[in-house]
This record gives C-alpha cells, structure tokens and sequence, in this order.
C-alpha cells in the first residue's frame, strides 16, 4: 500500500516536471529494447526518440569503437527511415552493419574530415526530420554542442546517438564530462557464449548504462545484434530464477 | 596554319610534326613551303578561333561559374570556392587535362593567386599541369622566360637585346630606367604576373542561360542584406523557370564589387529543384565565402544547368507510409562538404573483402541487394592490413598467440579457415594468390579478423605473413 501511493506521488511529480520543461504537449515516443529487464530501467519503457544518446566502447573499443557502432548499427535498424552516419574518417565495414539489420540502401555516409564538420552535419541532419536516425563519431563532445543537438533532436523527433571515440585510451576520461545526452551507454566485448564444438559463439557484451536522465543507472549482459538488431540478454543470466534476475538488477548503480 | 601578318603571309600556328620538320612560328611562308614540299597548307580563320574559344569557356563552366577566354589561346578560370566540388586543386587540374585530351586538345593547366601567374605557369613550365601555393608566386616566376609577360613582341625583343632573359632578371633591375625606355606596360605587366596588381576580366556567360541581375543604386556589404537579395532573386529566378517548366540543378551567384572583382557562389543539386526555400537555403549557406570588400553593386543569379521539372503525383499516404524526402540535406551537405564526401556502399561481387564495397552517390536508385551474410563480418576493417607476429601451426590451425600494436594476445577460441582466392581474371599476379581467414577470440573477449597470405604449403600462393584485417564487435 505504502509502495503504491509512493510510485503514485512519483508520477504526479514526474509529469510536474515535465510540464515545467515545456514539452510535455508532446507525448515522449520511445524505441524499447524489447527486453523487459532493460527497457523496464529506461524511463518510459525504451529509448527516448527526439534526443541525443551517447555511446562508447570499453578497454580497447574505446579507440576502435567497434562494439560501440553495431550497438548503434542496431538501434538505428530499429528505427523507420534512412540513417545519416557521419564520421571522420572512414573505417566501417558495411556488410557488418547489414548483419545486424542495416541493409546498404539505408545508410548515407558523410565523411566529413574534422571533428567541426561532424557537429555540423549531425546537427544538420537532426535538424532535417525526415530521417530515422542520425549517428557520429566524435572524440569530443563539448556542452554547448550536445545541448545544440539535443535541442535539434527535440524540435524534429529523430534519434541521434553520437559514438565517442577517442585516438588514444587515455583520453576516453574525456566521457566522465557532462553532456547535455539523455543517456550515456557504454559497450564492451566479453567473451562470446561457450559452444559445445571449438569455434567462436554469439558474441556478448557488457552493456552498461552509465547515466540516464531521469533514471537510474545499470548493467546488463547481452548478446550482440542479431539481424534485425535487436539484442538478446544472455542466456545464463535470463534462465535465473526471479528472485535473484531482480536482486542482481538492483544491486547495481 | 599560314596567314597574314601585316604584308607578308607567314607560319601563324602548326603542330609538334611540324616543329620536328624544322618550322617555326613567324617564318615566312616561302620558306616553309621550300623546307617541307608537302606540307598542308591551311589557312588561320582568326574569328573561328575565337568563336572556338568561347564555345570551350561555356564547356568549362562546369567547373567553376568564372570563366574567361583569355586570347588568343587560352582559357582563365576563377577556381576560389569551387576546387573542393572537384576533389582538391590538382585533382581538379588533372582532371580538366583530361577530358581536354580525351576530346582532343593538348592542355596545360595551373593553379595560381593571380591570373598573370597562372598564364605564365600554364605556358612556361615543363609539368602539363602546376599549382603554385599562395604567396609563391614570384619564386615560381624567377625562371620563367620574357614572354610569359603577355607583353607585345617589340618589348620583349627590346629587353633581349639589352641582355634580359628572364622575370627574375628584369625583377632585380631598377624599375625607372625600364619603365622610361619601354613605358609602362612592361611594369604593369610584371605586377599582374607577380599578382601584385589586381586584373579583372568579364566571364563568359551564354545568351540562352535563365538570368536574374539586381542593381543596387548603393553598394550593399552586410551578410543579412546579401541573404536578403539573394532570396528576391531565387524567387525572380524560380518564376522565370517555372515558365519553362525547369528545375535548377547548378545556381552561379555572381556578386560584382564596386571595385570591379567578382565574387561567387556555386551550389549544385543532386535532381532539378524549384523550390524558393530550398535554393536560397542553398545559396545563403555559403554567403561567409563572399568578400563583400567596399561594396557590391551589382548580383546575377544564372541557372547555369537546368532540367525539365515535371509535376508528380504523391502517393496516397493511405496506402503506405511516405517515404521523406532527403534530397534537401543531402545537397546542404554536398555543397558544403564536396559531393565525394557524400555516399552509401553498396555491394560488389567480389570475395575480398575489400573489393566487396563500392562507394555510389547518395541518390542512386536502392535495388535491394544486400552481401551474403552467412558469414561474420568485422565491424572495422583496417585499411591496408596491419602485420601481426604469431605462432601457428600449418597449415590448418588458427594462431596460439599473435602480437598486434605492441600486445601480445593468447587465442582462446577460434572460428576457420575461410579461404578467400585471388581474383585472376582482374589481377595476373592472383592467379594462385590464397588468403585464409580466422576469427579470433582473445582471452579478454577480444575478437578479431585475421588472415594468413597464403595456403600454409605451398609457398607460391603467399608469403605466409599474418595479418590482422578487422575487429569485431
């Protein structure tokens, strides 16, 4: 009873806020996950549209930004609409972001030379509308810049996710700076899901959700893209009972 | 090529046979026909020669929206602003070389500050095509012979007979006793050349082109006035195209100084547009590029290519939702970036990995094909690939351990080999050419895309060196 009339007051101060924010007209249209244990700690079920996430890798995909751009490559498949990917210099390889639901006719590239150029074309293109989804690569992403582009994000409704992606591992302390993101995801590779045969399984990764605007942080387990890049959680941790799924969930912060 | 010079008929042009033979240009007519008994005979048509001249300018306007014939034989083109369209100022040079040659021209080509320096470079050095950085101009000149001054014959012949060969030479010589003896042309001449005077010249443009001009009764400078007009004239421009039932696919924005420069901006369109918003979105993007100086006094808008614009009927947003409209942004994002910079992969069908993308223009037609995807595919490929040190067993088994960047990493699991052949009907050299691919996993979960050259026996198919080709996610 007390847990209920608690949540309740939450709510009425939650949509109080929103209304002090000024876009509450506008309902907040989401892209879950479809995995109850993530979607549930994201506020309103799933990734905000209309706003700007960030992404970056651990260890050593902090530099390459591998696991970072299929995470990306995956939430952008999920979107409707072609995806604008702008980057310094080019490094992707295309049939890799059709496995996990890009196919090539979706995807424009801009190759955009310096770091100047990709803040003005992601702003650009958030700015546009009519795409599904807009993704940069960027080493720095200064306060002004992310509030410009969560503002284009939200006066159009398209998703940007910006993958940070640094020359050397020590600068990724560059991503403890506050950016005007709503969220803020960090992937990195962990050992691929055992087979019962010699060979590589389905890659996993530690998903960490490191901050979230109006949430609480997290980490989760999952498998890698599939083709429709949607992400799985791995198996050991879904086939838990439910006692301890919920206890392992909260524990973390 | 005979005609007449004053009285006498004598050698105006000829080819590089005719130079070989023993002829020269000024020679006398006679003589010629007594050194070379056969020679073809045809004779100089002066006004063809300049009608020819402009019908090249017009062509060249493709590349930047100044143009000139500067006579009697060459071309001027203002480049600023427009090189980066065209991959960069000697991409563009060669370029331009080359389709002169393709269609039968022999072309020498340079880039320079001033129109003097580029005359001069394009004549007198050895390179078909130069680019001369800014602010080098006389250094690049020093060598350069007398006549590319662009000076009538009397004075150069005048200065060689007072022992003056070269630019540099006349350069380190006191101006006042030149300029008494030869007057001022020879100084004016040498100013143009080293880009210290200005030297404005008036660009070609075609009659049947759509054009809207503006005067200003008093010359405008702030950028918000510019915006202003520049959106009049789209709107004057976009009428008078609808009137033909044309769309834009290249805009010139020419801004004439009142100190007789030209300034202009050039926008190009990926499908003929009519649209009033969209051109001078286009168009006021670029406005920071134009140097206003005391003033312009005069703007002309030309639709320097336009195409039919037909009305289209939307489908019915009933029936399935609209595909949006991108075409906009992707020309925002051209016209500021170069339109190379703007693209989508697509596949080709090519087993190395490499080869199996191509780069193809942002609104070519999406046939749907998609690679093969059976098997994994490294989000990053590096380009070209880096040489690892491993230990391997061959031929079959992946690596136990490679080192890559400085790190040495065990291999915890392994998927392979998949073996990718050379493509010998593209390349002789891949005739036996063998490349065997693994994914490995590092201890840490690292996973990554490696390959041996070669088939681990037979030393004809490869080195045999590793190399780490991609990472996955």
């Amino acid at each position: 009873m007390a847990m209920s009339s608690n949540s309740f007051a939450l709510s009425e101060l939650r949509e109080r806020v929103a209304r002090l924010e000024g876009n509450s007209a506008r309902r907040r249209e989401v892209l879950p996950f479809g995995i109850p244990e993530i979607d549930r700690v994201l506020p309103g079920g799933g990734l905000a549209l209309g706003a700007l996430h960030e992404v970056a890798g651990g260890a050593n995909g902090a530099v390459d930004g591998a696991a970072a751009a299929l995470w990306a490559a995956g939430v952008a498949a999920r979107t409707r609409g072609r995806i604008l990917w702008c980057v310094t210099r080019q490094d992707l390889f295309a049939p890799s972001l059709a496995q996990a639901g890009l196919p090539p006719g979706r995807v424009i590239y801009v190759e955009a030379g310096d770091e100047a150029a990709v803040l003005a074309c992601f702003e650009e293109g958030l700015r546009h509308g009519g795409l599904g989804a807009v993704v940069a690569e960027l080493a720095r992403l200064p306060m002004t810049s992310s509030r410009r582009l969560q503002l284009a994000a939200e006066a159009s409704g398209t998703l940007g996710i910006a993958i940070r992606r640094w020359r050397r591992q020590t600068e990724a302390t560059d991503f403890g700076q506050p950016t005007a993101a709503v969220s803020r995801w960090r992937v990195s590779a962990l050992s691929s899901r055992p087979l019962p045969v010699p060979g590589v399984g389905r890659p996993r990764w530690r998903l960490e959700l490191l901050r979230v605007r109006a949430g609480e942080s997290a980490d989760f387990e999952v498998e890698s893209c599939d083709a429709k890049g949607r992400l799985a959680l791995s198996a050991d941790l879904a086939d838990r009972s439910p006692a301890t799924k919920t206890r392992s969930l909260g524990a973390v912060g | 090529m005979f005609g007449r010079q004053g009285r006498r008929r004598e050698v105006l042009a000829l080819d590089a046979a005719a130079h070989h033979a023993g002829l020269r240009i000024g020679m006398p007519a006679s003589k010629a026909q007594v050194l070379v008994p056969d020679l073809v005979n045809l004779e100089l048509d002066p006004a063809e020669d300049m009608a020819a001249l402009d019908r090249l300018a017009l062509w060249a306007l493709r590349y930047a929206p100044i143009v000139a014939a500067d006579l009697p034989d060459g071309l001027i083109i203002d480049t600023s602003g427009a090189d980066h369209l065209h991959g960069g100022e000697a991409a563009m040079l060669t370029g331009l070389v080359d389709r002169m040659e393709a269609s039968g021209i022999a072309a020498r080509a340079a880039v320079a500050d001033a129109w003097g320096t580029a005359h001069a470079a394009a004549r007198c050095l050895a390179r078909p095509t130069a680019v001369i950085p800014p602010g080098q101009a006389a250094a690049a000149m020093r060598d350069l012979p007398l006549r590319a001054l662009r000076l009538p014959s009397a004075i150069v012949d005048g200065l060689h007979v007072l022992g003056f060969e070269r630019i540099g030479d006349i350069e380190d010589t006191p101006k006042a006793p030149l300029t008494h003896r030869f007057g001022p042309e020879l100084m004016r001449r040498l100013d143009q050349a080293l880009g210290r005077a200005a030297e404005p010249f008036e660009p070609v443009r075609s009659p049947e082109l759509i054009e809207v001009r503006r005067a200003f009764g008093e010359p405008i400078g702030a950028a918000e006035t510019i915006a202003r007009y520049t959106g009049k004239l789209v709107h004057q421009l976009c009428a008078a195209l609808e009137q033909q039932g044309l769309g834009a696919r290249r805009l010139d924005l020419l801004c004439h100084r009142v100190d007789n420069r030209v300034e202009a901006i050039r926008v190009g369109t990926a499908a003929p547009v009519r649209e009033v918003r969209r051109l001078t979105r286009l168009l006021t993007d670029r406005i920071e590029t134009v140097d206003p100086g005391f003033g312009i006094e005069l703007m002309t808008l030309t639709a320097t290519l336009a195409e039919p614009l037909h009305d289209r009927q939307t489908m019915s947003s009933l029936v399935e939702p609209l595909e949006p409209d991108i075409s906009d942004l992707i020309d925002v994002i051209a016209n500021r970036l170069g339109s190379s910079r703007l693209y989508r992969f697509a596949p080709v069908e090519s087993d190395v990995p490499e080869r199996s993308v191509k780069r193809v223009a942002p609104t070519a037609p999406d046939d749907g094909a998609s690679w093969p995807g059976e098997w994994p595919r490294p989000s990053r490929l590096l380009s070209p690939p880096e040489p690892i040190d491993t230990m391997a067993l061959l031929p079959d088994n992946p690596p136990v351990w490679f080192t890559w960047r400085g790190i040495r990493r065990r291999v915890a699991r392994a998927d392979g080999p998949e073996r990718i052949f050379g493509e010998w009907w593209l390349h002789q050299a891949e005739t036996q050419s063998v490349r065997d691919y693994f994914r490995v996993e590092d201890e840490g979960g690292e996973r990554f895309w490696i390959y041996r050259a070669g088939d681990g026996e037979d030393p004809a198919t490869g080195s045999h060196k590793w190399f780490l080709h991609g990472i996955f996610a």
